[in-house]
């Protein structure tokens, strides 16, 4: 069944990408986490579809929709505030602090 | 045989993905990354989810990671020098994910038989097959309808509304990236 191994991998995976996201300054690796927190969190899904049903596939193809959306408008973000920084290092983006 | 494949492709996983997370190059970052993705797309295999990694190849290492890639070369960011934040916010995050991922362990403790016996009615009630009908059912489903047959049914009629609301979502997302790329924001 594999299920508790699986599940075990998932939570180190999305650990991993916790600390990536806390750990780095790029934008373009914080978003590379988030997108490994978001395949971390597919793969509990299909390992627990094992369990109950197709329902789990189903979430997955949501998952990546949203991942894909995510993708495009926040990497679009990135090209903006590079026009106008030349740099995507979040310690230099800071237009929103009082 | 399947768990000795599950822990190699496990293991090349987690290995990717801490390779990712710490690599100074985001070029070299993405490819490490695409790699964790290929794993997962055999796990999923071995979980009896031949189409989600299908998908997971196409999608994800495919479209999104060429996405990325692309944006990094257009950012001319090869070599940025080191990105990693200071010795007290490594040390913060050290215990924040550690925490994190004790938590998240602790819930691999609930196997599907103790789901099963704290689900059922009768605590002596101890066989998960007949708790989780469902699993079996899709599997029965997949042997008769074939891999994608069994997901095309929930997903175009159970959850059609949703799979509607999400082409809404993708257009949504289409425009908002052209607005945002073309001009200065």
């Amino acid at each position: 069944m594999l299920l508790g191994p699986a599940l075990a991998l998932s939570a180190i995976l999305f650990s991993l990408g916790v600390a990536g996201v806390l750990l780095r300054r790029n934008a373009i690796v914080l978003f590379m986490c988030i997108e490994l927190m978001l395949n971390a969190v597919n793969l509990s899904f299909v390992a627990l579809a094992q369990l109950h049903g197709a329902s789990g596939h189903v979430m997955v193809f949501f998952v990546m929709t949203v991942a894909a959306a995510e993708a495009a408008v926040g990497l679009a973000i990135i090209i903006g505030i590079f026009r106008h920084k030349q740099s995507i290092d979040l310690g230099n983006i800071n237009l929103l602090r009082g | 045989m399947t768990e000795v494949v599950f822990y190699i492709f496990a293991a090349i996983a987690v290995l990717s993905a801490a390779l990712c997370i710490l690599q100074r190059s985001p070029m070299v970052s993405a490819l490490w990354l695409v790699s964790t993705m290929f794993s997962l797309a055999a796990i999923y295999v071995l979980l009896n989810a031949q189409f989600i990694a299908a998908i997971q190849v196409l999608v994800y290492a495919g479209a999104i990671m060429v996405l990325f890639l692309f944006v990094i070369m257009l950012l001319n960011l090869g070599d940025a020098g080191s990105d990693l934040r200071g010795p007290s916010t490594v040390a913060a995050t050290l215990v924040i994910a550690g925490l994190l991922s004790v938590e998240l362990l602790a819930l691999t403790r609930y196997t599907p038989r103790r789901l099963a016996n704290e689900l059922s009615q009768w605590p002596t009630f101890t066989d998960p097959a007949t708790v989780f009908v469902a699993g079996q059912v899709t599997q029965q489903e997949s042997a008769a309808r074939g891999v994608v047959g069994a997901l095309a049914a929930p997903l175009f009629q159970v959850y059609l509304i949703p799979f509607e609301i999400t082409s809404v979502l993708l257009l949504a997302a289409i425009v908002g990236a052209v607005v945002l790329a073309k001009r200065n924001v």
